[in-house]
């Protein structure tokens, strides 16, 4: 090859690279063999402690569920996982319907009318929510109102600085808002009045965005029904691994009205000459790679693996298997409620509000309780104290299908100990 | 050959997938929460077996081209193989069954890999510090923007552009414009670099810092680098370092020796982790000492071999991201760092480097050349000289599909006309350089004799050229509603149809 381009070795082809600037090869140790890598990794791996599925007791925007088989089986198709974004759609239809699916999917799950192809996670789909909403309406505010998971907020704030959009906690909607934003169920896991919320942001006529539970959804009044304008979330619970938090996916859909708004990917149907469906990347004039500084988001990769994830999960499940999720979820998690608060010193934080499957309460000693329940291999519940101060000594609780009733026998009896 | 929509291939008949029954005596939902909560519509979803669901999802598969069976010479993508033995690692249990809040002391191991694999980027980069936090390289580019803004604004200074070459990826102006800055453009030079004289007309005390790609978009190394820098810090202003191009020059230079201050990286690009059809990615940052304090919060630090999370940073941009990232992404970029080691890393580069060039040179009389080599690791050609002929860069890339090739990036960068981008990377062989460039060859002997039959391509793949102009249409329609087909969903066919 070399000899091809008439030279002697590959430094004369770095000839544009200045003298001073060159290295001597890298400061880290030489490479190793496949399998003292993965003893390496290995080794980190189990520095780590696993709770088991039906011990983990401990919510806070990234859930245990039951992942079916078959989600990895297709996740781990090299022809999924090893290609690119679908710019050549002749060669990427796999990809590109199974986006469209998945955007199916959202839109039915959601009750809106258009999804995009995904987004980084729950926190980023917030902001860019805020985003749309400040472009829609011209406005530069938004409320967040209520318990809005806090590390969404946080993220909507770092956001919203760029652009000049001020975040508010709660209070009531004026003219500078673009949009009230709300969490279904919220933080805490309880539910809040979607249908007041919203009448109150179009009533000043600004944006409702609903920032919602995908699995609660087969439960819950959808975003559409309630006429909120946006719906966002977090999908990890749609087939995702809790992985230390991610790679999980943020889902976004909206009204037709909004879509031109709408950050990333989005699929669409097209057709070939002789008349054959197929599926491409549709208005991409909203996009940084067209429209670069006057884009609607600077988004380009998103989380497109995780949305096929998602959409596996979601078919596997069908309308009554994920009804089915939500129903035993449910009960399961008010059947934990009911024995917590007869312990001694334990109430519900919030007795008077309804909650679908995850619960706070008032807790005798947090951080002792939860320490000598981790010693008994089970992560208990999450101290919300650390970002809510009025909420100090409140833990929340989550049940999912994963924890069977001897798991919640277990979880009392060592509480009770 | 198209596939079914899986809302299609739904049969009513199908039994949902057996699940845990209540086992507990509390009532259900819709007898405990009030009615006005509830869903009031059936729940839409398609009912699939799981054999059903099986075979959708492997014939959807088998309709992509992917990297794991093609040659995809998609320039400024770093389109690499992604080593197996990365999947098995991100889904050791150990990592993939972690709960983000579990207290640090149970986390140990995540903490130390977040900590080493900080470590190692800066060594390849040249950087302080680096934050994990970024989903993406637009995510990160960003990051890295907000951290600028906070860096000036400490210092009292309201510095309102930010400098970005004609040449650069999309990404660049909209994260200037996202993050509140104006964006101001900087022309190339007829040799394809950056303009010294246009950039010293641009800078001003407005200037918040200049995006930069080195080696650029057209594959080429800024030699001026070096003063580029000293301009850019003379009026204050910072250096912003875009990684796309990372894969170019490991072992051979850092962008922190060139005097960049902020240096984004793309592991689904350089360190091997699989682009997923669009993501996941991870785009960490790397920074000089004086934007430490404004990287996002929480940072990992490591006292006496024990590693915590460190969330009390008050001039950090806060953050921009749940939890700490992608950390699936991060684990397998620390195994294929591992595994590569710095010897490793510095041969990929070089091979990188050495195929783009042989490459190049095997085509140089097929397309037009803009700019003189060397390259680095990608090159641009361009198609003008089929335009004649009536065959465009679209053209081109088409015909390579039907054979069995993924196309190169065309039309960018937008300062090339008719640009073909092509971006070989260490992972082919010599004889996979060959059989594309024969390709080539053929496509363009093809454009003098029979250009016709260059439009009709591809006619080997699953469908044919869309025609994304009509869909367009079609989605104008349905959302100024004059039309009830979405277009960017499946609805079912009214009632009576089938």
């Amino acid at each position: 090859m070399l000899e091809k381009l008439g030279v002697e070795s590959i430094n004369d082809l770095l000839v544009d690279i200045p003298q001073s600037l060159r290295l001597d090869g890298l400061q880290l140790p030489n490479g190793l063999s496949e399998l003292e890598t993965m003893a390496q990794v290995s080794a980190l791996a189990g520095r780590n402690k696993v709770y088991p599925d039906r011990l983990t007791f401990r919510g806070g925007g990234v859930y245990r569920r039951f992942i079916p088989a078959a989600v990895a089986a297709v996740t781990s198709k090299p022809e999924f996982y090893t290609a690119y974004t679908p710019y050549q759609a002749e060669a990427s239809q796999g990809t590109l319907q199974a986006i469209f699916e998945y955007q199916s999917l959202i839109a039915e799950l959601t009750g809106l009318d258009v999804s995009n192809a995904s987004l980084y996670d729950g926190a980023t789909a917030v902001a860019e929510a805020a985003m749309m909403a400040f472009v829609h309406t011209g406005r530069n505010e938004v409320i967040v109102s209520g318990y809005v998971h806090p590390e969404y907020v946080q993220v909507l704030r770092a956001f919203g600085e760029g652009r000049g959009i001020k975040v508010r906690k709660g209070g009531e909607p004026n003219k500078k808002t673009a949009a009230i934003i709300f969490q279904q169920p919220d933080f805490l896991g309880l539910l809040v009045d979607t249908r007041a919320l919203t009448a109150a942001a179009h009533d000043a006529g600004a944006l409702a965005i609903a920032c919602v539970d995908p699995i609660s959804l087969a439960l819950l009044a959808p975003p559409g029904e309630y006429d909120a304008d946006i719906a966002v979330g977090e999908g990890q619970q749609l087939g995702l691994a809790p992985s230390f938090g991610g790679p999980h996916v943020g889902f976004i859909a909206c009204k037709k009205e909004l879509v031109r708004k709408l950050p990333g990917r989005l699929v669409g149907i097209a057709h070939d000459a002789q008349g054959r469906r197929g599926f491409v990347l549709a208005l991409a004039a909203r996009e940084q790679h067209i429209r670069r500084e006057k884009a609607t988001s600077n988004i380009c990769t998103n989380h497109s693996l995780c949305a096929l994830a998602a959409a596996v999960y979601l078919t596997y499940m069908g309308p009554y298997g994920l009804r089915q999720v939500a129903d035993v979820s449910f009960r399961r998690a008010h059947a934990l409620a009911e024995r917590l608060q007869s312990l001694p010193g334990w109430e519900l934080a919030f007795p008077e509000r309804q909650f679908v499957n995850e619960f706070p309460m008032r807790v005798p000693k947090a951080p002792a309780l939860l320490r000598r329940l981790s010693r008994k291999g089970i992560l208990g519940g999450l101290e919300v104290g650390r970002w809510f101060r009025e909420l100090k000594g409140v833990v929340t609780f989550t049940c999912t299908e994963v924890n069977d009733a001897r798991a919640l026998d277990e979880l009392v009896e060592a509480v009770s100990a | 050959m198209t596939e079914p929509l899986s809302f299609e291939l739904s049969r009513p008949a199908v039994d949902p997938p057996r699940l845990p029954e209540p086992d507990v005596g509390s009532p259900a939902p819709a007898e405990a929460l009030p009615r006005e909560a509830l869903r009031s519509r059936p729940l839409g979803l398609p009912r699939l077996s799981e054999p059903e669901i099986m075979r959708h999802y492997s014939r959807l598969a088998s309709l992509n081209y992917s990297i794991s069976e093609n040659f995809y010479p998609l320039g400024s993508c770093t389109m690499k193989y992604n080593p197996v033995a990365n999947e098995l690692a991100a889904s050791l249990p150990g990592f993939a069954g972690l709960h983000p809040y579990q207290d640090e002391d149970s986390v140990q191991g995540a903490l130390d890999l977040m900590w080493r694999l900080e470590r190692a980027l800066c060594a390849v980069v040249g950087v302080e510090r680096v934050t994990l936090q970024p989903a993406a390289g637009a995510h990160g580019e960003w990051t890295a923007l907000r951290m600028i803004a906070a860096f000036h604004g400490s210092r009292g200074e309201n510095r309102t552009e930010v400098l970005v070459p004609d040449s650069a990826h999309g990404t660049n102006p909209a994260s200037a414009a996202l993050s509140g800055f104006q964006v101001v453009e900087v022309k190339s030079g007829p040799d394809g670099r950056i303009s010294l004289a246009d950039l010293e007309s641009r800078l001003s005390p407005r200037t918040a810092a200049l995006m930069l790609t080195n080696p650029n978009t057209l594959g080429l190394f800024e030699r001026e680098i070096l003063d580029i820098a000293e301009m850019v810090h003379a009026t204050g202003a910072m250096l912003y370092y875009d990684g796309a191009n990372l894969n170019a020059f490991m072992g051979i230079c850092r962008p922190g020796d060139m005097g960049f201050d902020a240096v984004h990286m793309n592991l689904h690009k350089t360190f091997t982790t699989p682009h997923g059809g669009g993501g996941p990615g991870a785009g960490p940052v790397g920074v000089k000492a004086e934007l430490v304090p404004f990287l996002p919060s929480p940072t990992v630090e490591r006292q006496n071999g024990h590693l915590t999370l460190d969330y009390k940073r008050p001039q950090s941009i806060g953050r921009v991201r749940s939890f700490y990232g992608n950390f699936g992404m991060l684990v397998r970029a620390y195994t294929y760092i591992l595994a590569m080691g710095g010897d490793g890393l510095s041969q990929a580069s070089q091979d990188a480097v050495l195929s783009a060039n042989y490459l190049r040179k095997l085509v140089e009389n097929d397309l037009e050349m803009p700019h003189e080599g060397p390259c680095m690791h990608e090159f641009v050609a361009s198609a003008q000289n089929l335009q004649a002929n009536g065959v465009r860069a679209l053209d081109v890339a088409k015909a390579l599909l039907d054979k069995q090739f993924y196309a190169p990036t065309v039309y960018f960068p937008l300062v090339v006309p008719e640009a073909i981008m092509v971006e070989p990377t260490e992972t082919e062989s010599k004889a996979t350089l060959e059989s594309f460039a024969a390709a080539i060859k053929e496509i363009v002997a093809r454009a003098k004799t029979d250009p016709q039959s260059l439009h009709a391509e591809p006619t080997n793949l699953p469908v044919g050229r869309l025609d994304e102009v009509a869909a367009a249409r079609r989605i104008n329609a349905y959302l100024q509603g004059a039309s009830d087909d979405p277009v960017l969903r499946w609805k079912a066919p009214p009632e009576g149809t089938s």
